[in-house]
């Protein structure tokens, strides 16, 4: 199947994005952004798949041997990253939302807010 | 190769992590680091200065590493700097500097983090300005990004700054999220992430319903950035909850970032695939023409004053949309001066918000009214900067809004007049109100007055004098404005690199091939510079509407037409239903307003099926050779290979 | 919007967006299909130029090592926005110090949890410098072994010795580790430029056997730096997050909520 993986990334980032929108809990909120990025992961590692090669990893394989792309998982590790510290500061937030208003609700926090 | 290059981004990175580690050990001695901040932030600015002098003779590239392309592929990462590029770099140094000069007295309690966070956000500015790289930009986005989350959300002891930056980091972050599924998404097929050489590769495939689909996805993030209608909705919510020294940076640079994203991003990559350049214009156009009015509207109406600032914010992004969309030089050039006007005059006006606020302990309109004539000074100031903003000549961003209008037609001088109008008047109305005790005292808004109420503890204390460190800046950068619109070459010199910026062959000879252009050529006329009667006519109309609506505003009372019409209720029910602070709302304007703009782009360019002109089919590499008909002066191209 | 008038019109306009979305992604080469250059470019020079078998970090770190420079910064400000955001505020005041929040109905922490606990403490500790000292070599590197050292710690918090933890990991100390982790990194890149060299030219020995431990010049040094940055930045984050629980509390007379 060789649209398969890519229909996945169009389902993952709906899925995430439905979260987000109709969420009533911050943290679940987050956690659906979170989803919302692991579409891009998907995407990066999936476009740069090779049929038959293996992974870039040299140490036990003849130096030349076909691999994939490296340079996909170099930008997904960057990428884990700056979601991690992203979400963290996030949280962050969720818990301080929490001690000034009373709630996680994000429709009650804009009602409470004014 | 220039080492300047990589320092300007470093060093304030390296600061910043200097300045997290003698924290503790220097606990006593804070001020040594807000110096060592200052200094940080002025040396990047004179560096950036130099930086663009220096290009003016030709475009300066860096490749990272010493990795250089071969055979037109590249392995690393490259700075490719032009006098736009570094302009707007340097604006938000010297930004940066004026916002730590006045937050010397402001707080009231600083953690070390404050000049960290402050030096990271001008670390990822400058770094987005000047890279070549896609996935380099999207990482200096992101470090903007947190940055500035980190910095909105920098009194958690009040409600509204951690709700706003929640609002502000959720929305921000499912663009950036949708920005890289387009790189990943372009990377897909051409196999590059240096923008130059994505250009060359995409345009052998013009009006690839993937490069389309890219294209939206990776100018999602920055059309949220920027704040452009219907995406704008985080930007009063950061605004009215941020301190006041990083809400200058916020508009002074950072929506103007994303609209500059935009246009490199057009320019650089994406360009000539797409073609069908008169249909974009006008997609582009529509939607700067909606945004310009939309926050013209809402500016009036606001009561609290950052929040007002912030629509109007809003709408000169419209504005300087709306230069970018005409896809000329002369627009271009217009909108970058009117980004530096407007950055100047605009956080001229939030530092003099915020010496109000630490003297007076309200942004609340309504209950400052008359309070603020002790502060002579800063209503002078404050006056000169709403002037500006309302576009009077001399002033910088008169100069940028005419060469927007020259290069538009006539159709768009009532269009901006009104908006100009519209927001300078709200600044002016502010200023005579507060300042000079103008106009009947206005009835209070209890929900406002809430809000404002909540601003009081950002400040230190020693109330009655203004200290110089928050006077002086934004006299200086009021002055700037104005030194900036009168000298006399600048128009030729940034149409020159607005030229340069949009001449897509230029850029990948220089960054694949090692070129040296110096004469680029123009896809349409260099646009005549000189300020016209016109254009006089056009700022001075503005300041005049500026001044009636200021007018009107304060003494609507005393006129018998208006006295039974309540102009603001219906409007302020209607802006609260949209407004709402709830982020799901935004993020749901987000998916419509991309949903639309898809379809618009799939139709214009995949299903409106005419054949592009044929000029916009030579290819990108010909360019070079080509001697353009349409540049007055005799310009074949002079390309000398040298060895960076 | 209401919930349901929100929930409708999302459900409508993005379908819209996810099938523009689709239309594009069709247009990609397909699963496993991979046109180049970019990879193969890099795969064909990678071990001569930098003696590493671990291509994926000879990319992170040297290749594209400025984009990381800007990844570790952005760990670096959300450690200190979480510091900043978490941070004892005016009113406010730390409670004696406990183990366990006495509000919260928990379980105490049985013998063996805390056993276990303990004594993987060293494994992973270990297992942890090892993954950040073999980047150039295999899938290991700097982020994952620091990780693996955050997670050390959080080892000694789960065994039930909050306070062992807080003793361990000052939030002074950790401050300073982190930034001199992240600053290390751009220090490195100085150095070349110090030099007359682009910044982060890989100038250190390259080593006799690709893929060693002392090979590959400044990947593996860079990795180090990486290390205890990434490591540092998470203990940061989880002791602040765990001390809004276990170490603050508001007056009783807080501000509503």
């Amino acid at each position: 199947m060789q649209v398969f993986p890519f229909i996945v990334v169009a389902w993952i980032l709906a899925v995430g994005l439905y979260g987000v929108v109709t969420s009533r809990h911050l943290v679940h909120q987050i956690i659906c952004l979170i989803v919302v990025q692991s579409s891009t992961y998907v995407l990066l590692l999936g476009v740069g798949y090779v049929t038959g090669a293996v992974a870039p990893y040299f140490f036990d394989v003849p130096n030349h041997t076909p691999a994939v792309d490296p340079v996909v998982q170099a930008c997904a590790l960057t990428d884990v990253v700056v979601e991690a510290a992203v979400t963290a500061l996030l949280l962050s937030f969720a818990i301080q939302a929490y001690k000034r208003f009373g709630t996680l609700d994000p429709q009650e926090l804009a009602a409470l807010k004014g | 190769m220039d080492q300047l290059l990589p320092l300007v981004v470093v060093v304030p990175l390296l600061v910043a992590a200097a300045v997290t580690a003698f924290g503790p050990l220097l606990r006593s001695r804070r001020r040594l680091l807000d110096l060592a901040a200052i200094l940080a932030a002025a040396a990047v600015a004179v560096m950036l200065c130099v930086i663009m002098v220096r290009t003016t003779g030709g475009d300066q590239v860096y490749w990272f590493g010493g990795f250089r392309p071969a055979r037109g592929v590249s392995i690393g990462i490259d700075f490719e700097v032009q006098p736009i590029s570094a302009g707007l770099a340097c604006l938000a140094a010297v930004l940066v500097t004026a916002a730590m000069t006045f937050s010397w007295r402001y707080f009231e309690r600083v953690a070390t983090y404050f000049q960290a966070l402050m030096l990271t956000f001008l670390a990822g500015i400058v770094g987005f300005c000047l890279t070549g790289d896609l996935f380099d930009l999207f990482v200096w986005f992101e470090l903007m990004g947190v940055s500035a989350y980190a910095l909105t959300a920098y009194r958690p002891e009040e409600r509204g700054p951690i709700q706003g930056a929640l609002n502000f980091a959720i929305t921000n972050s499912v663009g950036a999220y949708l920005s890289l599924s387009g790189i990943a998404l372009i990377y897909g097929q051409t196999g590059a992430l240096n923008m130059a050489q994505i250009g060359v590769a995409v345009a052998k495939h013009p009006a690839d319903r993937l490069v389309v689909v890219a294209f939206l996805l990776v100018i999602a993030g920055l059309l949220i950035k920027s704040a452009i209608v219907p995406f704008h909705f985080w930007l009063a919510d950061a605004h009215a909850v941020a301190p006041t020294p990083v809400c200058v940076l916020f508009s002074g640079v950072m929506v103007e970032l994303g609209l500059y994203g935009i246009a490199r991003v057009y320019w650089s990559v994406f360009g000539q695939a797409l073609g069908h350049r008169a249909a974009i214009s006008h997609v582009f156009l529509a939607l700067g023409l909606l945004t310009a009015v939309t926050g013209a509207v809402f500016c009036f109406r606001e009561r609290h004053i950052k929040r007002m600032l912030a629509f109007s914010t809003i709408s000169h992004a419209g504005m300087f949309l709306i230069g970018i969309a005409l896809l000329t030089p002369l627009g271009l050039a217009g909108a970058a001066v009117y980004v530096i006007g407007h950055g100047l005059v605009k956080a001229a006006l939030f530092l003099c918000t915020g010496i109000v606020l630490h003297r007076l302990g309200s942004v609340n309109e309504p209950w400052l009214h008359g309070r603020g004539r002790p502060l002579r000074v800063t209503g002078v100031v404050f006056t000169l900067a709403g002037l500006g903003l309302a576009d009077l000549p001399p002033f910088a961003t008169f100069l940028g809004k005419g060469w927007i209008e020259a290069s538009a037609g006539p159709w768009l001088i009532p269009v901006l007049i009104v908006c100009s109008s519209l927001a300078g008047g709200a600044v002016l109305r502010v200023a005579g109100g507060v300042f000079y005790g103008l106009g009947d005292r206005p009835t209070e808004d209890p929900q406002m007055a809430r809000e404002a109420a909540e601003e009081t503890s950002e400040t230190a204390g020693g109330k009655n004098r203004t200290p110089l460190t928050m006077i002086v800046p934004p006299a200086i950068l009021v002055v700037a404005a104005i030194v900036i619109g009168v000298i006399g070459q600048l128009g030729h010199f940034v149409q020159a690199a607005a030229v340069r910026f949009e001449d897509e062959a230029g850029y990948d000879a220089t960054v694949l091939h090692g070129a040296h252009i110096t004469h680029p050529v123009a896809l349409s006329a260099a646009g005549p510079t000189a300020v016209t009667a016109t254009d006089v006519l056009a700022g001075l109309g503005s300041v005049l509407g500026a001044l009636i609506m200021a007018g009107l505003a304060l003494y609507w009372r005393r006129l018998p037409l208006l006295r039974a019409y309540r102009p603001s209720a219906s409007l302020a029910a209607s802006a609260r239903r949209f407004q709402s602070g709830v982020v799901n709302d935004y993020i749901t304007w987000v998916v419509i307003g991309l949903a639309c703009l898809g379809g618009v782009f799939a139709f214009v360019v995949r299903l409106a099926g005419s054949a592009p002109p044929a000029s916009d089919l030579t290819p990108r590499a010909s360019r070079i050779s080509h001697a353009s008909p349409l540049l007055p002066a005799p310009s074949h191209n002079v390309v000398t290979t040298t060895r960076l | 919007m209401t919930p349901r008038q929100r929930r409708w019109i999302f459900l409508v306009a993005g379908a819209g967006l996810v099938a523009f979305y689709l239309w594009g992604l069709l247009g990609l080469p397909g699963f496993g299909r991979y046109p180049g250059p970019y990879g193969p470019a890099i795969l064909r020079v990678v071990v001569a130029q930098t003696n590493a078998t671990g291509v994926v970090s000879a990319i992170n770190f040297d290749y594209r090592g400025f984009d990381t420079v800007g990844e570790e910064f952005i760990l670096f400000v959300a450690a200190a926005g979480v510091a900043t955001v978490l941070r004892r505020l005016r009113g406010e005041r730390d409670r004696p110090a406990v183990d366990e929040a006495a509000d919260r109905d928990v379980p105490d922490t049985s013998s063996a949890v805390r056993m276990v606990a303990l004594l993987s403490v060293g494994p992973v500790v270990l297992a942890g410098w090892w993954l950040a000292s073999h980047a150039q070599t295999n899938p290991s590197g700097g982020f994952q072994g620091g990780v693996m050292l955050a997670t050390a710690f959080v080892l000694i918090y789960l065994s039930g010795e909050f306070l062992v933890f807080k003793r361990f990991s000052p939030v002074d100390l950790t401050d300073v580790v982190e930034a001199v982790g992240a600053a290390g990194f751009a220090a490195i890149g100085v150095s070349a430029v110090a030099m007359g060299l682009p910044y982060l030219k890989n100038y250190l020995p390259l080593g006799q056997v690709p893929g060693a431990v002392s090979s590959s010049g400044t990947i593996a040094l860079i990795s180090f730096f990486v290390g205890i940055e990434v490591a540092a930045a998470f203990i940061l984050i989880v002791g602040e997050l765990l001390d809004q629980t276990l170490l603050i509390r508001r007056y009783s007379s807080g501000r509503g909520g």
